[in-house]
């Protein structure tokens, strides 16, 4: 069962992709918000809101 | 302690892989989330939970720069180092060495005033581009058609408040193709090269503004010439972009913040499994 977290937003739940790692951004199916994984282990997943793109960002 | 530590801020799909490509080699690494926690500036030891080799990966330029110096200082070695971070993040800089180093670049000039910027635009004539000076993704890079055009773009940038906006990186518009050509140079060898071709509604051919990526087999000549600008600053790890032009062909930037998804889905070619090679290279060393 693949892990789920909740949307703060909406509510609406996230998938947590099996092979997803801390600092991976995922997003609310509903809403589109963004959020950083902070921790996975064990079945448990701890998300933040993901940053806003900075402008020294990118290539 | 790992072998190799990459140090990251977002874990994109290229940190993913080269986590995976470096397992596959048989690498012991560990992730570090720069964001995390602080680092002392006034006590250089080397960082324990971090490998002697570090591979920077911060999407991120400054969080990259400054985190380069710091694990320096430290004692550690970093790809790419701080300095070559610095050179490459910065267009004025860059073009200096290109210049310096005689590898074919766009004529460009920087002002340091409005007035002066209006002067050297209407000598190049139009269109020409502005860029700032730090900067990516095609972000704020102007193309200026006409004298009106360049006033108001202009008076814009004055009003920003970063004064590097107010130094004004100006170039000539190549007439080149709708496309320009990305290298990826890793320790000084070209594994992969692609077409960027331009957006319908854009003249910019990053992939990040919609650019296309197509496979290409660059000759002896380009190949030449992005090694060498690979040098000039020392990059072991670099894109390098050029552009055709009924003179041959130009470098017009140099990228030490490699994004590399989209030349693997063009081409095919395990970049990341490429790069994490080399690093293992001097991981034995
Ligand atoms: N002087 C120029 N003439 C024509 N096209 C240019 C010129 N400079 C940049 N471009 C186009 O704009 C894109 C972005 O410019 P670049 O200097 O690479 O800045 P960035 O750091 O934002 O990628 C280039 O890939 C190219 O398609
Ligand atoms: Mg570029
Ligand atoms: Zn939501």
């Amino acid at each position: 069962m693949p892990l789920k977290a909740k949307c703060k937003e909406c509510g609406a739940d996230i998938e947590i992709p099996d092979d997803a790692l801390p600092g991976e951004i995922v997003s609310c199916p509903d809403c589109g918000l963004e959020y950083e994984i902070v921790s996975i282990s064990a079945g448990k997943v701890e998300l933040k809101l993901a940053e806003d793109i900075g402008e020294d960002w990118g290539e | 302690m790992p072998d190799i530590t990459i140090i990251f801020d977002r874990l994109r799909w290229e940190e993913k892989e080269l986590f995976e490509k470096g397992k596959e080699l048989g690498l012991d690494i560990n992730m570090l989330d720069v964001k995390s926690e602080p680092k002392e500036l006034t006590n250089l030891n080397r960082d324990p939970q971090i490998a002697d080799i570090v591979l920077q990966r911060t999407i991120s330029h400054y969080r990259g720069l400054y985190y380069a110096a710091i694990l320096e200082n430290y004692g550690h070695t970093v790809i790419n180092s701080f300095i070559t971070s610095l050179l490459c993040g910065n267009k004025l800089l860059t073009t200096l060495l290109l210049a310096k180093n005689g590898i074919p670049t766009p004529k460009t000039y920087a002002a340091f005033s409005m007035e002066s910027a209006l002067k050297v635009i209407d000598k190049l004539g139009y269109p020409v581009v502005l860029k700032p000076i730090v900067g990516s993704w095609g972000r704020m890079i102007a193309k200026i058609n006409d004298k009106e055009q360049a006033e108001s773009i202009l008076e814009t940038r004055e009003m920003l408040t970063d004064p590097q906006q107010q130094i004004y990186y100006i170039q000539e518009y190549v007439k080149r193709p709708p496309r320009d050509i990305r290298g990826i140079v890793v320790n000084g060898h070209v594994i992969a090269a692609i077409y960027r071709y331009q957006p319908e509604d854009d003249w910019r051919t990053n992939i990040a503004r919609g650019g296309k990526a197509e496979q290409i087999k660059i000759d002896g000549e380009l190949e030449d010439l992005m090694i060498k600008a690979s040098n000039v600053v020392n990059a072991k790890l670099v894109g390098v972009d050029a552009m055709e032009t009924e003179n041959g062909y130009v470098i017009h930037e140099l990228n030490n913040n490699l994004e590399f998804h989209g030349a693997f889905q063009a081409t095919g070619i395990d970049i990341a499994r490429e790069i994490m090679s080399y690093v293992k290279e001097l991981v034995k060393n």
